[in-house]
Formats: C-alpha cells, sequence, structure tokens
C-alpha cells in the first residue's frame, strides 16, 4: 500500500512534499482516471499521496484590493456559484462545462492548472485573466505569472517541494469576458478547441485592452497577442470582424482523434470570433 | 478507521485511504447499488452525494470522506421513494446498471431544486450515461418524480396483459440498488482473477519461470493454455473454434488473453505485467481489410485463405440489365468504424466448481451457448455445466460471445475453489467484440418515374482477429442490402475479412446498419437526380404485402413500411416547409431533413433457432414461467409473462418467473436478432396454451372458460373448481417454436426468416457550417411492430436504438489502444439525444405471439442514414464516412 498523507496544515504538507516525491491529490479528477489507465494495462504503479484536502483555508475566494484570491481547493462548483464580477464570467461558463456535475463538485481549477493538458479547460480563461500563479515552497512563497507557470505539455515550473496554494486574479474594472468550447458531444467532452477573453472598453465603447486565449491548438494554451493588439480601439461591435487567420499563426495544432489540426485552428478563429461577438451582446 | 455518516447512520471502517470511495463502498460496506462502470469520472454510474452533492464514488479517496455525509442508493428518503417510483412507472430503468448513478444526480438537483425544468434535469443527469434509453423517459421520470408520487402499474386483468403498459416486472430491484449484476456478488471464499492481455496487435511470446512469478508475486496460479483441460478454442459457429482461451505462443490482437493471475483482489492488481516472464517478440499488424487482402499478407487463420473469413451473397435477376435500362443511376463507396457496444457493466462473473459439474454466474445474453462453450473448454458434458445468468448490465450483441466465462470455469477446476472476475473498462473495450467496421461501394439505378431497377453491393466488413458473427454478419448484409424497397435486380456480396484488430461480432443489427447508411445515401441522390421528393421515392418503391423480396420471399404478411411512410408524411412535409423557412437567408446554422427506411429480419438467417418455455401451476399456488430468455434490458421478461398470462388466462401480476439458469429452465436461444418477443413470445403463448388446455381437460371446462386463481383454489368457469393442493401432481405446459424458414441456394435464394420488422424515420438536424458541428434537433420514427405487446417497453426500445443509430453517425469511432475509455471513446449523453416522437405501426404478424415481431434492433438501423441525410439537405455535402466529427464535416464543406 502507498503511504497517503493527509495533513492539516500548510507547513506539515510542505515538510512532506520536501522530504520525497508524492503526488498530491486535490479533487481526485486526474489522478484516479491516471490510475485506472495505468492499470488497465497491467501498470499498478502510483507514488505516495499528499491530500491537500484536511488543510484549512485553501477552499475559498477571498477579494481584496489587489483583486481575488482563489484558493487550490475550490472546485469547479464553488467557483461557479460565487458572487464574482462580469470579469469571471468566462472561466465560470468554462467551470459549467467540464465533465459533469460530478467532476464539477469535484474537481479544483488549480488542480486542472497544474494538471496542465492542453485541453485543461480552465487554463485559457485564467490567461485572459493575467492570473498569476501563488506557489508556497518550504523557504519562500513566490508568485509566478500563468504563462510562465506552464512550461510545456503537462508539464509546469512547480518544483518537487513546492505546493500551488492558490491563484491570484488582478482586478479590471468594466471588464467582460467569455469563453467558448468545442466538443464532439454535449456533456462530458474533452475540448477539440476552446477560447478564452477579456476585454475592457473605454467611455467611448472602444476596445482598450483584450486579452484571448486559445486551448488545446498547442502543447499549452496561450495567448494571442496579434489578435490582442489588433482589437485595441476597435468598437465593440466591430470586434468580431477583427480575426483574421494570421493572428494565429503561433498556435500549433496537432491531428488526433479528435480532430485535425488545420480544423483546430480554423475552428479557434470561429470561436474566437463567436466570443467576440458575444461579448459585444 | 475512517468514520462517517452512511446513509443517515454513523459507520466507521476500515479502509485503504487511498482507495476509491466506490470501492469501499461495495468490497468493506457490501453497499453494491453503487455501479462501477468506468473508475474514470467518465460514465456516472458510481453516483453518490457527498455532503448533498453529486460526486463520482470512483474519484474520491477514501480519506475524504471522513466526517463529511454520504448517501447512496440504498438510502431511504422520500425523494428517494418518489424517484423510484417514477423511474419504474416512465420505463425509465431498462437493464438498470445506470439507474442507481442516474437517481442520484437526479436527487441532488431535486433537494436543490423542487420544480426544475428540463433542461436543469439534463444538465444534472449530463454526467450519467445510460446506453439503453436514449434519456428521454429518464428525463421524463425525473420530471415526475418532481411532482410527487408515481403509481406503478404492474398488473393488468385476466387477458388484458397484452397491449398494456405495465412496468416492468423486474423493475423494482433495478431502482432500488438491489438487482445484482455480474461484479455484485459472489462467494465469500472466492479467488479474483486478472487477465494479463496481449499489449501488440501481432506478436509471439514466449514464457519463463511462472512459477518463480506465482511465488514472487504471492499468488495462488497463473494459469496458460497449458491449464485448459478441454479444447482452447471459443467462438460462435459450430465449425469455428478460433479463439483460444488463453494464447499460444502467439496473439492476433492487442487485448488478446495471454495468462490469467489468480489470488487475492490485491495480490493480482499488485503484479506489475511488464515484470512477468513474457518475452514479446512484436510482429507486423495487419490493419484495415486493405492490408488484410493485399497480396502476400500473412495469413491469420489456416482456414481462412486471403484472410477472407467467408462471403455471404443474394443474387436477382440481371443486375447489368438492370443498370443499363435505367434513367439514373448512382453508386458510391462508404466507410464506417469500430464501433464499441458501452455497455456500462463491464464483464463479470464467477464460477464454483462442484464435484460433479461447473456452476459459473455471469452476465450473458446466452447462457445455453455459454454452457456448450464452458463444456468444451473444460472437456466435459453439456450436463455437467451450469450457466446462472446474472442480471446483465447492458448487452446490445456484445454478451452474446462468452468473456469472463471459459476463464473461470478454467481457474475454478484447476484451484478447486470458487474463482471470480470483473473486467475493467479498459479490458473490456480492448478485449470484446465490436460492431463491423465496413466498405461499401454500392450503386442503384431507377427509371424515370424512380421506380428501382437495379441495386448492388460489394462489401468488405473488417471482423478482425477471430470469427465471432462475421459469418453471421457476412450472411444477413446480402439480403438486406437492397433495403426495404421492390428492385428487380440485385446483387449483393459482403465479405468477412479477418485482420489484427480487436474482433467483430455481434452489435444491434448485424451490419445492417452500416448497409442502410450506403443504400439510402443512393437512395437520395436517385430521388435527387429525378427532381423527386425523398420520401415521395420511398414511399413509391416501399415494399409491402404481396411484394417479393430479394430473396425471393414473398411478404404474406406484416409488412407495415408503406404504413410506417404514411404516417410520416405530414410531418416530413411541415419539417421540410420549416427547413426552407429557415434556410431562406443563408444562415451559418443551417437546418436540414432526413429520411431513411430500414428492415429487419428477426431470428438467425436461415437457421434453426428455436426456443422452449415451460411453466408450472405448483400445488402451492404458485404459478411460474420458467423463461430460459435472458432479459438484458429490453423487457422480454415482462413481455414473455404478458403473452404468456393471457394465453393461460390468468392476470399477469400472478406470473413468477425464472430467468435463464440453464439448470432450471429450457434453451430459450440467445437474446438477439430481435428474436425473443418473436420466437420466445411464441413459445411462451404455447406454454401458456398448454398449460391452459390441461386447465381445462382436469376440470372438463369449455375452451371459454374463465379461470381465478386464490391460494390454491383455482376456479374454471363459474362451476368447476380445483384444488391444486389436492392434486397428485403440479400442473404444467411446455412450448417450443422455431421459426419456419429456409436454406439460401448459391444464389442466396429462399426464406431466411419468418418474419420482418419494418421502420422509418426523419431526422432534423442543425449543423453550424463554420464549425462542422451537427446537433440532432428531432427524431420522427415510425415503426411496424406487429403488435405492440407493452407499448411503453417498446418506445424504450425505438429510443435506445435511435441513440445508438446517432452515436454512430455523430461519434463513435473505436480504434484499438487509442479509444479505449469512455472519455475518448464517446458515445451519446442525456444533451446529445433529442426529443422523439414514436408512431407505433400495428400491421399484425400472424406467426407472432398476438401479431408481435421484434422491435430490439430495427430502430437503430434507419437513424444514422436519417441523419447524414439531413445533413446533406443543410449542407449539399454528402458525409460517405461516419462518424461525422466536426473536422470531418468541416473538411467535406470546404472541398466544396
Amino acid at each position: 500500500m502507498i503511504a497517503y498523507h493527509r495533513p492539516t496544515t500548510l507547513a506539515q504538507a510542505l515538510a512532506i512534499r520536501a522530504r520525497g516525491p508524492v503526488m498530491l491529490l486535490a479533487g481526485g479528477t486526474d489522478l484516479y482516471p491516471a490510475r485506472t489507465a495505468r492499470l488497465g494495462w497491467g501498470d499498478p504503479s502510483q507514488p505516495d499521496v499528499l491530500d491537500l484536502s484536511a488543510i484549512p483555508g485553501l477552499d475559498s475566494i477571498a477579494h481584496s484590493e489587489a483583486g481575488w484570491r482563489i484558493g487550490c481547493l475550490v472546485t469547479w462548483s464553488g467557483l461557479a456559484q460565487a458572487d464574482l464580477p462580469p470579469l469571471f464570467d468566462g472561466l465560470r461558463a468554462a467551470a459549467r462545462e467540464v465533465g459533469g456535475a460530478q467532476v464539477q463538485n469535484r474537481g479544483t481549477l488549480v488542480g486542472n492548472l497544474c494538471t496542465a493538458s492542453p485541453a485543461g479547460d480552465g487554463i485559457p480563461g485564467l490567461l485572459a485573466l493575467d492570473a498569476v500563479v501563488e506557489i508556497a515552497g518550504a523557504q519562500r512563497m513566490r508568485a509566478l505569472p500563468l504563462a510562465q507557470f506552464l512550461t510545456g505539455y503537462r508539464a509546469t515550473a512547480l518544483r518537487s517541494d513546492e505546493i500551488v496554494t492558490g491563484l491570484l486574479v488582478p482586478h479590471r474594472a468594466g471588464a467582460r469576458s467569455g469563453f467558448r468550447k468545442l466538443g464532439a458531444r454535449h456533456y462530458l467532452v474533452i475540448s477539440i478547441a476552446m477560447v478564452a477573453g477579456v476585454l475592457v472598453c473605454d467611455e467611448a465603447g472602444r476596445i482598450a485592452e483584450a486579452r484571448l486565449a486559445v486551448g488545446a491548438c498547442s502543447a499549452v494554451a496561450q495567448r494571442i497577442p496579434a489578435m490582442e493588439a489588433a482589437l485595441l480601439g476597435v468598437a465593440l461591435p466591430e470586434a468580431a470582424g477583427v480575426p483574421r487567420p494570421e493572428h494565429l499563426a503561433q498556435v500549433t495544432p496537432i491531428d488526433d482523434i479528435r480532430a485535425s489540426a488545420s480544423f483546430r485552428r480554423d475552428a479557434a478563429l470561429t470561436l474566437l470570433r463567436d466570443l467576440l461577438e458575444s461579448l459585444a451582446a | 478507521m475512517i468514520a462517517f455518516t452512511l446513509n443517515g447512520a454513523s459507520v466507521a471502517v476500515m479502509a485503504d485511504p487511498f482507495a476509491p470511495l466506490s470501492e469501499t463502498l461495495r468490497e468493506a460496506l457490501g453497499l453494491m447499488g453503487t455501479k462501477i462502470g468506468c473508475e474514470a469520472g467518465d460514465c456516472g454510474a458510481c453516483t453518490v452525494l457527498l455532503d448533498g452533492g453529486q460526486i463520482c464514488a470512483c474519484l474520491v479517496p477514501s480519506a475524504q470522506v471522513a466526517g463529511r455525509t454520504v448517501t447512496t442508493i440504498e438510502a431511504a428518503t422520500p425523494l428517494l421513494a418518489r424517484l423510484r417510483s417514477a423511474f419504474l412507472a416512465e420505463g425509465a430503468a431498462q437493464c438498470g446498471i445506470c439507474t442507481p448513478g442516474m437517481i442520484m444526480a437526479a436527487a441532488d438537483l431535486l433537494q436543490r431544486e423542487a420544480a426544475p425544468t428540463r433542461v436543469a434535469v439534463m444538465d444534472a443527469l449530463g454526467g450519467v450515461l445510460c446506453r439503453c434509453t436514449g434519456y428521454q423517459q429518464i428525463v421524463d421520470a425525473v420530471l415526475r418524480a418532481a411532482q410527487g408520487f408515481a403509481g406503478v402499474e404492474q398488473e393488468a386483468a385476466a387477458g388484458a396483459a397484452v397491449g398494456a403498459s405495465i412496468a416492468r416486472l423486474d423493475g423494482w430491484p433495478k431502482v432500488l440498488g438491489t438487482e445484482r449484476f455480474g461484479a455484485d456478488a459472489a462467494p465469500a471464499d472466492a479467488l479474483w482473477l486478472r487477465v494479463v492481455r496481449a499489449p501488440h496487435a501481432s506478436a509471439r511470446f514466449t514464457l519463463g519461470d511462472l512459477e518463480a512469478a506465482r511465488i514472487a508475486w504471492g499468488l495462488e496460479a497463473i494459469l496458460t493454455a497449458a491449464d485448459v483441460p478441454g479444447l482452447n478454442g471459443f467462438g460462435i459457429m459450430p465449425h469455428l473454434k478460433d479463439q483460444p482461451v488463453f494464447a499460444e505462443g502467439f496473439v492476433r490482437f492487442r487485448g488478446e488473453a495471454a495468462l490469467a493471475l489468480v489470488g487475492t483482489r490485491a495480490a493480482v492488481l499488485a503484479v506489475p505485467d511488464a515484470r512477468l516472464p513474457i518475452t514479446w517478440e512484436v510482429l507486423p499488424a495487419l490493419l484495415g481489410v486493405a492490408a488484410a487482402q493485399a497480396g502476400g499478407a500473412p495469413l491469420l487463420h489456416a482456414h481462412a485463405p486471403g484472410n477472407l473469413l467467408v462471403q455471404g451473397r443474394v443474387a436477382c435477376g440481371d443486375v447489368a440489365a438492370g443498370h443499363a435500362a435505367a434513367a439514373a443511376s448512382a453508386s458510391g463507396a462508404f466507410e464506417t468504424s469500430f464501433v464499441e457496444h458501452a455497455y456500462i457493466e463491464p464483464e463479470a462473473g464467477y464460477a464454483i466448481p462442484h464435484p460433479d459439474h461447473m456452476e459459473v454466474h455471469a452476465c450473458t445474453q446466452a447462457p445455453a451457448m455459454d454452457r456448450e462453450e464452458v463444456a468444451r473448454v473444460l472437456g466435459v458434458d453439456e450436463t455437467a455445466v451450469r450457466i446462472v445468468p446474472t442480471a446483465c448490465g447492458g448487452g446490445f450483441g456484445g454478451k452474446l460471445d462468452v468473456s469472463v466465462q471459459p476463464i473461470l470455469a478454467v481457474a475454478a477446476r484447476r484451484l478447486g475453489r470458487p474463482v471470480r472476475m470483473v473486467f475493467s473498462r479498459i479490458e473490456s473495450m480492448a478485449s470484446t467484440t465490436k460492431r463491423h467496421p465496413a466498405l461499401l461501394r454500392a450503386r442503384l439505378s431507377a427509371d424515370a418515374q424512380g421506380r428501382f431497377t437495379a441495386f448492388e453491393l460489394d462489401a468488405d466488413f473488417n471482423t478482425g482477429a477471430y470469427a465471432s458473427w462475421g459469418p453471421t454478419v457476412a450472411n444477413r448484409v446480402p439480403v438486406h442490402a437492397a433495403g426495404p424497397y421492390r428492385v428487380p435486380h440485385v446483387q449483393a456480396v459482403a465479405r468477412a475479412i479477418h485482420t489484427n484488430e480487436t474482433p467483430a461480432g455481434a452489435f444491434r443489427g448485424f451490419g445492417v446498419p452500416q448497409a442502410a447508411i450506403a443504400t439510402e445515401s443512393l437512395v437520395d441522390d436517385i430521388a435527387l437526380q429525378l427532381g423527386i421528393d425523398r420520401w415521395e421515392i420511398r414511399r413509391r418503391n416501399a415494399i409491402g404485402r404481396g411484394d417479393a423480396t430479394h430473396t425471393g420471399q414473398v411478404l404474406a404478411a406484416s409488412a407495415g413500411l408503406p404504413e410506417c411512410l404514411d404516417a410520416l408524411k405530414p410531418e416530413w412535409e411541415g419539417m421540410l416547409a420549416r427547413v426552407a423557412a429557415h434556410n431562406a437567408g443563408a444562415p451559418r446554422q443551417r437546418l436540414g431533413l432526413g429520411i431513411a427506411c430500414m428492415w429487419y429480419g428477426c431470428g438467425n438467417t436461415s437457421m434453426s433457432n428455436p426456443s422452449r418455455m415451460h411453466a408450472t401451476l405448483a400445488r402451492d399456488g404458485r404459478l411460474t414461467l420458467w423463461n430460459g430468455a435472458v432479459d438484458i434490458g429490453q423487457g422480454s421478461t415482462t413481455v414473455l409473462a404478458q403473452i404468456f398470462a393471457d394465453a393461460l388466462g390468468l392476470p399477469v401480476g400472478q406470473v413468477g418467473f425464472v430467468i435463464g439458469d440453464t439448470a432450471l429452465t429450457h434453451d430459450a436461444g440467445k437474446t438477439s436478432a430481435s428474436r425473443q418477443t418473436f420466437v420466445s413470445g411464441r413459445a411462451a403463448m404455447a406454454a401458456g396454451q398448454a398449460l391452459r388446455a390441461r386447465i381445462l381437460a382436469l376440470a372438463n371446462a369449455g375452451e371459454d372458460a374463465v379461470l381465478s386463481l386464490r391460494g390454491t383454489v383455482l376456479q374454471v368457469g363459474a362451476a368447476r373448481e380445483i384444488d391444486l393442493a389436492a392434486l397428485p401432481e403440479d400442473l404444467e405446459g411446455e412450448g417450443r417454436y422455431d421459426p419456419p424458414t429456409t436454406a439460401l441456394d448459391a444464389d442466396g435464394q429462399g426464406t431466411p426468416y419468418a418474419t420482418y420488422g419494418f421502420a422509418a424515420q426523419i431526422a432534423l438536424v442543425r449543423v453550424d457550417t463554420a464549425l462542422g458541428t451537427v446537433k440532432v434537433e428531432e427524431i420522427v420514427a415510425a415503426q411496424d411492430v406487429g403488435r405492440a405487446i407493452n407499448p411503453q417497453l417498446v418506445i424504450g426500445q425505438i429510443h435506445g436504438g435511435i441513440a445508438q443509430g446517432l452515436g454512430l453517425a455523430l461519434m463513435e469511432e473505436f480504434i484499438p489502444g487509442r479509444t479505449e475509455n469512455l472519455h475518448d471513446y464517446l458515445i451519446p449523453t442525456v444533451g446529445d439525444v433529442p426529443r422523439i416522437r414514436v408512431h407505433m405501426i400495428e400491421d399484425p404478424e400472424p406467426e407472432g405471439p398476438y401479431g408481435a415481431k421484434g422491435v430490439g434492433e430495427p430502430a437503430l438501423v434507419p437513424t444514422a442514414p436519417a441523419i447524414l441525410g439531413a445533413i446533406r439537405h443543410a449542407t449539399g455535402v454528402t458525409m460517405r464516412r461516419v462518424p461525422v466529427l466536426p473536422h470531418r464535416l468541416w473538411e467535406a464543406l470546404h472541398e466544396r
């Protein structure tokens, strides 16, 4: 039987983490399916587990002058039900489209981020929110912009003695946000492509700030600066006409069982146009 | 110790903190109502409430429930009672394997929201997969439960059972969570067995020191081919026992069984396959029929030259002349994929070795065939094997072949102890049969009035590594290929080709759904070429009473396709107008309407497939139908009881039943080919009539005497009473039926089936032309069922067939090694199946019991072609490959 740690303080958790390799567990919605996949072909290997769920204070969303802090145990449902401004509409929409209600009640936003799947449904929204990852280590806390936290396909900058304790989302007064996901069925579906965006308009209704991100179209979900730049100064109702294929030159989708690369690229563009149109509505 | 509140009571349990809650509930606490379908959060069968909210118990570490509240299907609450009644009353439980999860998901919703909308219900149930119902009756049940208690009617007056929508007689255990499926029970001392499977599609292997491995891993035994006492082979065809129980140094597909590990559950799960003494030598694999048919391709089986297992053929008239004389002709090549049955219950069971016989309990569609297979593998007489079917959590053809049965029997015999096993989802998907992928080249011609003149099909079906039901598919397809139409000149050839892929076998429709995709698309082509409405061309050609089929069989009765089409006509016209109005402005989201027809022969193709039923009225007053037909959710237990009750003349509520046990029931044949209502129904009817005749003779009463049974007193007519307790023996009746068919000659001519089901469906779809997505918005079905013995169950079958047809059309694609789970392999969720309207056409079949014939498979057949026709109507693009995934449609739209 593996060692199963369930500490009640962060300090204990960090001490366990520093002692040797453990797999972090919050909601278990990624960990258990991975274990099942291994067992299915006769691989019973399973690292020791560090369960964070008994540590108080990590399951809340807090608001301060700096912005919001989303604790690492906040679930998709918790996010969807929280009292949050329109800035979070996109992230909340993603929360309602992850898996089914069962997964939404258990899976955490931070867990989704740490799994760092290209198809992680929370990641584009967090990129568009300019989220910062709050990381506790044995020696010190650090905060890392999300784009730096994600280092590759299912890879992050989290060190083996660290724990992500939360996400910091800066204020953006008057911002609106959205999310669009494409899959081959209605519920319980892994994204073929998805996009998220945050827009801030000036008093004249022109876009003053645009942050857009695309997921499932490259090893790591990414912001699309070329399109963001092209949107600046555009009247909101005209925004949907802005996206051009060349804005997505940086995305590198692949062919897989769910879709072809060329389709993904085009679908991302369509989803972005749809997203901008809905944000103008 | 983990302490928590379970169903209102405090419990403390010794459990591995990392063990999923589902495992702790079942193994440590013995609560078997929570089902395990995937262990990956993909199916929702294990849904329970944690502090009131629905979660997948397979994803929750047991440690995390400490101090919290868990509610399972075993709980007794007023809300659960309402849901149970409503599920039963609405026909929402078919096989019942998803029912506990569905009910718990619904409870989560209804305790938060007393009067939810239909959309809110769908959102709440979105995480639970059902493969049987098409979800509509489930959603209806939840909405009904929200309104209060629903009355559950399981009785009908004597003589009034046939035609009554009584709730299924085996339904209460399903909604209570007490139903015992293959994984839910086993002797306490049973050892566990896990199969070690080939990770390669084609490979040789050598075994090292297994005894050392056995000792090192603390196992009771490691079994190999050498442990099989009888023939190391099984298979459906009497002459083709080609699939080994354990491979002998050579595997033909990824997932083939190489070894079995037997020991404690923990021990068999702890062994890494990679550290067992097996050395694999990977060989080139034949993937796809083209590779298998290429010159010089290695042969998979000595008996299949050119890797051709079998070829079926139907020919009538002169097809070349028929094409030559035509005014319009259309041809095309079509391609379908492997399709997985995706029943929510993975295969499971246990075997108990008795001194004089082997007893195997397992989920199955074919207990009598299982008995034959197990006996042969053990090298014993069939009388030395007893098969006791457990409840079957969905089958759809996939549980017609043996899976766990021979392996368990070999292990139990070798170890002299009970042995159990439960397939993982991955194992179930990787190792059991699939729907055949097909490559179909077809041509259809018609005269200027749109009357079909000739049809030609040449089709290759990928039957995978072993024969399974490949011959059945190859023989059934040519008979049905030209569709339910009058076509004077037909030539249809279907081949089953071996490859190094998962064995393809029986799946609802036996190849006919694939063929219908080709044929119905060509019918649309002809309609388009000639400028004839698509409904009209089908109506003009629809086969009907008095017409001869392409095998020369004259349909003497019960051929209701014209009536099906006529029933659909008003909706067809109304929906066409709606579509035209919507599409007038050339919007991005375009609507499209499609229509397709089908026919389907009930029972085996040109082969004897008898059913025998036995009934007793015992001296203690108990009335029992000894029914060998297993109910895999479709409802045969209920339907056969209804038929039997009316034939006998007693109320259906008084009929007790024993199902499937080969020691207690006669062979009713397999639950396949839409044959149980028709074939076993006739046998049940005959058994009822025989018992009635016995009673009437005993009472010297007339034919029309009314029976009533109170305790041991049987009232016969007004004047006579029989005290059953005073009789020297129980009263018995027996019935047997074998549908009249004839062999097919070299041209496939003859009478392959005693009767056919007919259906037509309309599909309305919405296509997002930018994203390539297809949403089916409505299905209207018309189906000639002969006579609906239980209309609610018939509708449940039609809904469920449509849901599977929708999956075939739009999302289902099994790729060995790639989509071996239920998140990469997609089946429709509650959000994908549209509202379905059903017109039941009852053109009675004189051969059938009270006019009934089969309904299970037919509903699936027209759905995919109707959807493809609708996609073409919406976009102008003809899709000839399924599933129509968004990127495939998008690519086709861009190629225009």
